[in-house]
């Protein structure tokens, strides 16, 4: 050994000369930019367009026993709304469920005899929807416009219905008025895409640093890395460095479809979302290098890294509410990071929230941040069994 | 008489309740070829591991290029050079970055990677296919390359583990001449084969069955003292009766 000056940016260097040894794998592999830089915006665009919670055109089938204009009238003001299409007619009520079993109906409204009369004489009376709750998320929003229906009918029931007597029973006029904050149409393409954006972003990132290391495995090549002097906190910074590049890029892109795609509105800083994303990637790879650390194969690390994300996707509260989980769900939300970045991202978009207003998920992802970083570069090891 | 380069004593690896390499004990000094044999599965490439600080051993001693197996594998990393069995650069880059990468990796300076890249790919003749990938050339090409990389950081000993597998006689009597050069240079060689023309090349041999080195001297005189005329019939005659057999 020659001795020299201690230099001591020579240990930055070797990280470089692994970094810039990722890049070129990355950018000769033909078959794997399109997978990272086309895929992603295909499902973005997708995905965002077709999550929507929105039920339009809900199919019905009609028994009307009555046939009276008020019995017209109210099957006219589902049919008038666009939300609800009639697809069927009969007074058989076998008729009816065969249609929801057939799937040709997904309601079926009985509109029982005498529905007019006894409305003029006592100022009561009842009609049965029957509702296919197959799909229960479904079933509650048909219920939820079905219910607008008949509410906006029953207030108009006076002047539809002049003769009728009977004043004690005058509908206590409550009506409930709502309107949504931050997002006042409830436009669900605002809704969806900074959430499905974060979903992306985190499939790129966990499956290519998943990938890296047991792929180094299975070539062999990690033997001849593992006789050289580099360092574990080297190794770890250049297999996560690329791909904290690449997953900040694919926000980028994300980003800026959203805003030019899907008119997302964009209240707070990008600087903010940002900072953000690093610490949130941080949190991705550390967990890719765990798994690619700890399996022998690429395979085992694909399953792995599915049964994350799924589980993660799932319990994010993009699909489904976190409200309407079971308490022990919920809890279990709190570990997930998709969920978090979910949740600030949304507010920093939508709602313009500054860091003081996201401390608490931000400080959840920083935790994990650091539990994951540590467990990779423990778990790495440069012997091998 | 120098220190070796290589000391080990009753040096034993075991998995569970199999011993894999059952206390060996063999020293190999500076500039020598050492031939390192054995069937399949007869504890060669644990033993290498050990010695290359990529698995710690479970009992007994070793001293590798001066420094300890347990407690100073980073050292000895520093001051070896190793070719692995699988090849071990990377396909998808082409030789120059590969041997870039691996010199940066070792510390090497820019302009010395530089002058010795240009030097390797002169010597080596791979001058015209610098920049395509490696998975494009000859087996052959690349094991000469992957052996001038594991030198590249001049290291004093170099582990080579069956360097020469699957390519033909004439490429492997070329990849030889790279060998005698470098031990020409002063560089201890460690090598394992299933090559008994291979064997004979090197200046001492050792053969290792079931775990344990069963003979080790020149192969003249292995050749002498077990009464054979080839190298081959005595590999065959000391591993015939292993006990395990395979892989």
């Amino acid at each position: 050994m020659k001795s020299m000056p201690k230099d001591y940016l020579q240990p930055m260097r070797i990280v470089v000369h692994l970094l810039r040894k990722e890049f070129i794998q990355i950018f000769h592999n033909k078959g794997m930019l399109p997978l990272i830089f086309v895929m992603p915006f295909i499902q973005l665009v997708i995905l965002s367009n077709a999550a929507t919670f929105d039920v339009a055109q809900v199919p019905f089938h009609l028994q009307d026993y009555d046939r009276t204009p008020l019995s017209e009238h109210l099957v006219k003001r589902f049919t008038s709304t666009g939300y609800f299409r009639m697809t069927g007619e009969s007074s058989r009520q076998d008729k009816g469920i065969d249609a929801l079993i057939s799937r040709e109906a997904d309601m079926v409204i009985v509109i029982p005899r005498e529905f007019e009369k006894e409305m003029i004489n006592s100022g009561h009376a009842r009609i049965q929807l029957v509702i296919n709750a197959e799909d229960g998320f479904n079933a509650g929003v048909v219920r939820g416009y079905a219910y607008e229906i008949i509410s906006s009918f029953n207030r108009d029931i006076k002047r539809l219905l002049p003769q009728m007597s009977s004043p004690a029973t005058v509908q206590p006029n409550i009506e409930i008025r709502s309107s949504g904050w931050y997002n006042p149409e409830l436009v669900y393409s605002e809704y969806m895409v900074p959430g499905v954006l974060v979903v992306l972003v985190t499939i790129i990132g966990l499956f290519l640093s998943a990938m890296n290391v047991v792929r180094e495995k299975e070539i062999g090549t990690i033997d001849q890395i593992n006789v050289t002097p580099i360092k574990r906190w080297q190794f770890i910074t250049g297999k996560l460095f690329p791909f904290l590049v690449i997953g900040l890029g694919e926000l980028t892109v994300g980003l800026l479809i959203a805003r030019v795609a899907f008119h997302v509105p964009m209240l707070g800083s990008y600087a903010l979302i940002y900072f953000v994303a690093t610490i949130y990637l941080l949190v991705v790879l550390g967990m890719g290098l765990l798994i690619s650390t700890t399996t022998d194969t690429q395979q085992q690390a694909m399953f792995i890294a599915w049964f994350f994300t799924v589980i993660f996707i799932l319990l994010s509260g993009l699909f489904t509410p976190i409200e309407s989980m079971p308490h022990w769900a919920q809890n279990l939300t709190q570990l997930n990071p998709i969920r978090h970045f979910v949740d600030i991202i949304r507010r920093i978009m939508l709602k313009g929230s500054v860091i003081e207003e996201i401390l608490v998920p931000l400080g959840i992802l920083s935790v994990q941040s650091a539990v994951m970083l540590t467990l990779a570069i423990v778990r790495y090891r440069k012997i091998s069994a | 008489m120098p220190e070796p380069v290589i000391h080990t004593e009753k040096l034993s690896k075991r998995f569970g309740s199999f011993t894999a390499v059952d206390e060996i004990s063999f020293s190999v000094s500076a500039g020598e070829i050492f031939g390192f044999l054995g069937a399949n599965g007869a504890g060669k490439t644990t033993a290498m591991k050990m010695l290359t600080g990529l698995l710690a051993p479970t009992s007994g001693q070793a001293t590798v290029a001066g420094f300890d197996v347990y407690r100073q594998s980073e050292e000895i990393k520093r001051n070896i050079g190793y070719m692995s069995q699988r090849f071990s650069l990377y396909d998808d880059l082409t030789p120059r970055e590969n041997i870039r990468f691996f010199g940066g990796i070792y510390g090497l300076g820019k302009a010395e990677i530089t002058a010795k890249c240009d030097q390797m790919l002169e010597s080596l003749e791979l001058v015209k296919v610098r920049d395509s990938r490696l998975s494009s050339l000859p087996l052959g090409w690349k094991q000469k390359l992957a052996f001038s990389v594991a030198l590249l950081h001049e290291p004093k000993l170099v582990f080579l583990d069956e360097p020469t597998g699957g390519v033909d006689p004439v490429t492997r009597r070329r990849f030889w001449d790279l060998i005698y050069k470098a031990a020409s240079d002063g560089i201890t060689v460690f090598v394992t084969t299933h090559y008994m023309d291979e064997a004979e090349y090197c200046d001492r041999v050792s053969i290792m069955v079931d775990g344990k080195i069963a003979a080790l001297d020149t192969p003249e005189a292995l050749k002498g003292s077990f009464g054979t005329a080839t190298m081959n019939d005595l590999f065959i005659k000391l591993a015939r009766p292993a006990i395990r057999s395979g892989e």
